[in-house]
């Protein structure tokens, strides 16, 4: 499963890290960042929870880059 | 500017003011420290926060950890006006740079303003009503408004109109639609009403896929990032311990020499060092780079699925291309009929039947030069023999349509023809009938196109198709390409592919350019695959590296050109902002130069770095 996300984060580094972050959450398959539009595409591992790996994303993206926002 | 640029521009306003104040009023001792506190947290509160957070989560070494170290030890060691400064500037150089980012974000939005809202739904009662285009079934009519955009790909049923499609295709002249055209979501109607069929759900349709590309292209990392995300995660850690050991053995030496230990002077300048070596300019600027280069090429209409593929693109040196499509405009017409033993009239008619249910575009110009309805009912027993040509029964008499291979595999002597263009040979009851010479005309940049490659470096043009010798040569001597290779099935043009790449030595890489229909194996075998004009094809868009959204094949050229000139700029950045860290690194630590070179050396380095990243947007006039 694979949802987008809109995000907001200052510079191009910074949406590097997130996308890292997000990466290493439980119940995400993979992840990416577009800094140019200001999206993140999320790709969930079968059988994850959508609302409650997205809380996670959120929190581990803070912890890299606390500027940053993701519209859920 | 948005509103938190704004924040940050009155930030540094105020702390600039301050400074300025405490500096003129000449205040001297406990009290310039005091003073001093003011204008220091409202610049940097915020990035001694991050670092505190960082230091809290175990992840305490970047940016904001550096300049929070070494603008507190300034601090302590009473260097209260660089600490401050240091500060200053460094907020300086991140407004400069998120303004930079917003500029490119907003030259680039065109591309991103294809997204089509709604669609419109005609109601019973004749009023319009606007649904989410997700929920519009195949098949279903909707009405498109002037101004409005295209939601759905799909064929007019009603009106006439002109179409703005420059963003999809880069073309500015409007293109006129009638009953019965195809049209592409993310145009945009400009004259009149229009009601159209939709042919595809909206997820598969034409701006979707293109927006779907376009959001994706950045999670294909270019090796120069990855470089550089490595290169971070080593060289902060690597300065932070070099400051250390900077600030702790000269002074612990001199102790054991029996000297003073000088500790302020040594502490300064691992300060200093801290400050040059903030290695900001390198992660702002690379992504900025290719974020613009990427975003350029897009408003060129060349889409670019990563930067990845923009490196490889930048190394090309051998360009394979195929015919049909891409040099040509692969609209057949048929320009003859010859050596026919009955008129030729009749064997069109039955030509262009055995090929009714073929989507070869030979067997459309075949149709169309034929001119009435095809009745299917007359046509049975089809078999299409993949590079040969089409066998059939057509009122009861076996036809046989293509080229000399099947007229060798139904056994029927055939004649060559004189013309250049496609030969398609029919033999109707094993009888050789006589043949079709279909042309199709050369693309009108086609020749700029490859001189324009010759003129770009790339060293060897190599043209691939399944065309006969004579056709495929006389195209080839017209445009001025390398070399030829003719007569070839679509695995042949994969094998033929794969031998260059063996061949290829050192760093040149190998561009495969189609125009998607059949080439989806060469596609993605290639080190970079361009589809071009091949908005309409899912399986070319899914295969290639980079789209060209429209037909002109100059683009090649200049799709090699703008990732040139993004790349080029990427290895100034890194080579300009390394040296001169190294450079200044080097001072600070003999001692010779002071904090105000080290807040040269990293904000001053930043700037220039997004100054020269944003250039890569400037890809008009390459």
């Amino acid at each position: 499963m694979k949802k987008t996300y809109k995000i907001d984060v200052d510079c191009a580094n910074c949406a590097n890290k997130m996308e890292e972050a997000a990466k290493k959450t439980v119940g995400v398959a993979d992840a990416a960042v577009n800094f140019m539009t200001l999206k993140m595409t999320v790709y969930f591992e079968d059988g994850a929870d959508v609302k409650s790996v997205m809380q996670e994303v959120l929190k581990n993206c803070k912890k890299v880059e606390s500027d940053c926002e993701i519209f859920l | 500017m948005n509103k938190k640029q704004k924040k940050v521009l009155f930030r540094i306003l105020l702390a600039a003011v301050l400074i300025a104040a405490i500096e003129i009023s000449g205040i001297k001792g406990t009290w310039k420290l005091i003073l001093y506190l003011a204008p220091y947290l409202i610049i940097g509160y915020d990035i001694l926060i991050k670092a505190a957070k960082g230091i809290r989560n175990l992840q305490p070494f970047d940016e904001n950890f550096l300049m929070s170290v070494a603008t507190v030890g300034a601090f302590l060691l009473g260097e209260y006006t660089e600490a401050a400064a240091v500060m200053l500037f460094y907020q300086i150089g991140e407004l400069f740079q998120s303004y930079a980012v917003g500029k490119s974000r907003r030259n680039i939005s065109a591309l991103m303003d294809i997204r089509p809202d709604y669609a419109n739904i005609e109601q019973a009662d004749g009023s319009l009503e606007q649904v989410d285009p997700d929920e519009v079934e195949i098949g279903t009519v909707i009405t498109v408004k002037p101004g409005e955009k295209i939601p759905i790909d799909g064929i007019i049923t009603e009106g006439t109109t002109s179409l703005d499609t420059a963003a999809l295709t880069g073309e500015s002249v409007p293109r006129e639609a009638a009953v019965g055209s195809e049209v592409l979501s993310g145009s945009i109607n400009l004259s009149g009403l229009i009601r159209i069929r939709t042919t595809r759900e909206f997820g598969e349709s034409t701006a979707s896929k293109i927006l779907d590309l376009v959001e994706n292209a950045s999670s294909r990392k270019s090796r120069s990032e990855n470089f550089i995300t490595k290169f971070a995660r080593i060289y902060t850690p690597a300065v932070c311990i070099s400051a250390l050991a900077l600030a702790l053995v000269p002074p612990v030496i001199r102790l054991l020499l029996g000297m003073s230990g000088d500790w302020s002077v040594w502490v300064y300048r691992a300060l200093t060092f801290l400050v040059i070596s903030c290695p900001c300019a390198l992660v702002v600027s690379i992504p900025l780079t290719f974020f613009a280069g990427l975003g350029g090429a897009g408003r060129e209409g060349i889409l670019i699925k990563g930067s990845n593929y923009m490196e490889t693109l930048s190394q090309v040196r051998h360009v394979v291309f195929d015919k049909t499509g891409t040099m040509t405009k692969g609209v057949f017409e048929v320009s003859g009929v010859h050596h026919n033993s009955m008129e030729s009239g009749k064997l069109l008619e039955l030509a262009a039947h055995a090929e009714a249910f073929s989507t070869h575009p030979i067997s459309s110009s075949l149709r169309k030069a034929y001119g009435e309805e095809i009745d299917e009912t007359r046509v049975s027993d089809v078999s299409e023999i993949s590079g040969q040509g089409v066998t059939a029964r057509v009122d009861d008499r076996t036809v046989a349509v293509g080229n000399s291979k099947l007229m060798q595999a139904v056994g029927s002597e055939w004649k060559d023809c004189h013309g250049v263009g496609t030969v398609v040979h029919a033999a109707v009851d094993g009888e050789y009938a006589g043949h079709i010479l279909i042309s199709d005309a050369v693309k009108p940049t086609a020749q700029a196109a490859i001189r324009a490659l010759k003129d770009a470096g790339v060293e060897r043009t190599t043209m691939l198709t399944g065309d006969a010798e004579k056709a495929a040569d006389a195209v080839a001597a017209d445009l001025g390409v390398d070399e030829v290779f003719s007569e070839l099935l679509p695995a042949d043009k994969v094998a033929k592919v794969e031998q260059f790449l063996t061949e290829a030595k050192g760093n040149g890489r190998l561009a495969f350019v189609g125009d998607g229909i059949n080439d989806a194996p060469v596609l993605s075998r290639a080190d970079v695959g361009i589809a071009m004009g091949a908005l309409g094809s899912d399986a070319a868009i899914e295969a290639a590296d980079v789209v060209l959204m429209d037909d002109d094949p100059l683009k090649i050229a200049k799709a090699i050109r703008i990732s040139r000139k993004c790349i080029r700029i990427v290895y100034e950045n890194i080579w300009f902002a390394i040296g001169i860290k190294i450079l200044c690194l080097i001072l600070g630590a003999l001692g010779i130069t002071n904090m105000w070179a080290a807040i040269f050396a990293d904000t001053g380095v930043m700037v220039l770095a997004v100054l020269n990243a944003v250039r890569a947007l400037r890809v008009k006039n390459l």
